[in-house]
């Protein structure tokens, strides 16, 4: 059996986040290979159904990187972002979902050294957490 | 025990129907037993007198059947409102989902719905009577004689929290003007934050795993009337009736009271539909707490135009990070 690894999403926002990883990857910083990034037009485009979906299909940890508030490309989309994440991440909680297996992190694109940083932290704290059981959607183990 | 009667709504309406103000009446009709009132539509007052009734079992919000009604004619639709049906009734007229102009709005007193619920895990089975007298809730039964229960232990769990007594939309009122009422609604969901999250997680998992997918509170809650829902699509994965596994409650679930975040005026007929009676207004609850607690309180329905608090931002607002903490997360 091979030792567990923790599948981690990351959904990036094209403008500054997505940049930060590639940043992050020409300075040849390292960040855990097991942190797949989708990139989305803007952290706000993130529904809150593309969470819970990421961890049917068998996500142990969402991470949602945007722009820093006030950097926004479209002005002001990760405000709304913000606002949308502190009820769904309050709502996962209230059921009893492990709070560390969501983050919302702001990168930007000059932040190649937080964007790994960060990975690599979340990426711990997910795999101390363990296998997602308590959103997890048997059909789709296989 | 109601302040109005069924005779006062009838006169009230058949003087509306003979002046020409409306050409139909939204209100309650009587359903096989005492307690399954029906919402239904009246044009005549042979109708009403035939079958409209108004009493402790009218929980029914009409509200949301006016965005169908007003496109039907021409005419105006009369439709009763309690006070927390005004509160949807504003909601809606926010979302422009109906035309103010078809509707004549007449405010009706309500002195707290009984569930039906409850009467029937106190009364047990064979129901064959309910009457709301002085005294209290009298049932009577088949097997077991006539019962009597308090009525405040009978209300409906919505109506013991009930948050006003004040109509905010009418064109008329029957009655004295309420007021917004300082009630314990929140208690229960601070009740459930203060579990552990192991507790809160079987807490959820007992409610949500009797779900039958049946749609009931999606269909009649005010707040959700897009045309087309995402749960009708076949490609979410989601639109299965059978539930094959508990990921699909929790994700319709959590949608289902997102998508309603903000704009849910916790009127309470999720709860009070659902046939497997699960607790569906403390999800909701929990949004608007958080969102009081966050960004300061807000009343959807309180006034037509509000600005909701999703669609709204501040430049300080906190991180998502510190909001779960602060909305009574685990440190």
């Amino acid at each position: 059996m091979q030792p567990y690894k923790p599948l981690i999403v990351a959904f990036c926002c094209n403008w500054c986040s997505y940049a930060g990883a590639d940043l992050a990857g020409n300075n040849r910083l390292s960040y855990p290979a097991d942190v797949k990034i989708i990139r989305v037009p803007c952290s706000c485009r993130v529904n809150p159904m593309f969470i819970l979906r990421a961890f049917q299909r068998g996500a142990d940890g969402v991470i949602l990187c945007g722009c820093h508030p006030g950097d926004c490309h479209y002005t002001t989309g990760n405000y709304y972002t913000r606002r949308r994440m502190s009820l769904l991440f309050s709502m996962l909680d209230y059921l009893g979902i492990e709070r560390e297996r969501t983050r919302v992190e702001w990168v930007s694109a000059a932040e190649g050294a937080k964007f790994a940083a960060t990975m690599n932290d979340f990426a711990e704290t997910v795999a101390a957490l363990g296998e997602n059981k308590r959103l997890e959607d048997l059909r789709c183990k296989k | 025990m109601q302040k109005i009667n069924r005779e006062a709504l009838i006169e009230k309406a058949a003087a509306l129907l003979d002046a020409g103000t409306v050409d139909r009446v939204l209100a309650w009709k009587r359903g096989e037993f005492d307690y399954d009132v029906t919402p239904g539509l009246f044009t005549t007052r042979e109708q009403m007198e035939a079958e409209l009734v108004f009493g402790d079992f009218c929980g029914a919000n009409m509200s949301k059947y006016l965005i169908k009604e007003t496109l039907k004619g021409e005419g105006k639709v009369l439709v009763f409102l309690k006070p927390c049906d005004t509160y949807s009734f504003n909601q809606l007229l926010t979302e422009h989902r109906f035309d103010r102009e078809k509707v004549y709005a007449v405010g009706i007193p309500c002195e707290g719905m009984l569930s039906v619920t409850a009467i029937k895990a106190a009364a047990g089975d064979g129901i064959s009577k309910i009457d709301v007298t002085e005294e209290g809730v009298v049932v009577e039964t088949l097997f077991d004689g006539t019962k009597v229960f308090g009525h405040d232990e009978m209300l409906a769990e919505r109506c013991r929290n009930c948050k006003s007594k004040r109509h905010v939309a009418y064109d008329e009122l029957m009655g004295e003007e309420g007021e917004v009422l300082d009630s314990a609604r929140f208690d229960e969901v601070a009740k459930i934050e203060a579990m552990s999250s192991e507790e809160r997680f079987a807490f959820w998992q007992g409610e949500l795993s009797r779900c039958i997918r049946c749609n009931a509170c999606r269909d009649v809650c005010p707040a959700c009337t897009c045309e087309k829902c995402v749960f009708g699509n076949p490609d979410s994965g989601i639109e299965n009736k059978a539930i094959t596994d508990s990921f699909e409650e929790k994700m319709f679930h959590i949608i289902r009271a997102f998508h309603v975040a903000g704009r849910c005026t916790d009127c309470g007929e999720c709860s009070r539909v659902c046939p497997q009676q699960i607790p569906l207004h403390l999800l909701n609850r929990k949004f608007i707490k958080d969102a009081n607690n966050l960004w300061g309180d807000y009343q959807a329905g309180e006034e037509v135009g509000s600005r909701a608090p999703l669609v709204d931002f501040d430049f300080d607002d906190m991180e998502p990070g510190e909001a779960v903490i602060k909305n009574g997360g685990e440190q």
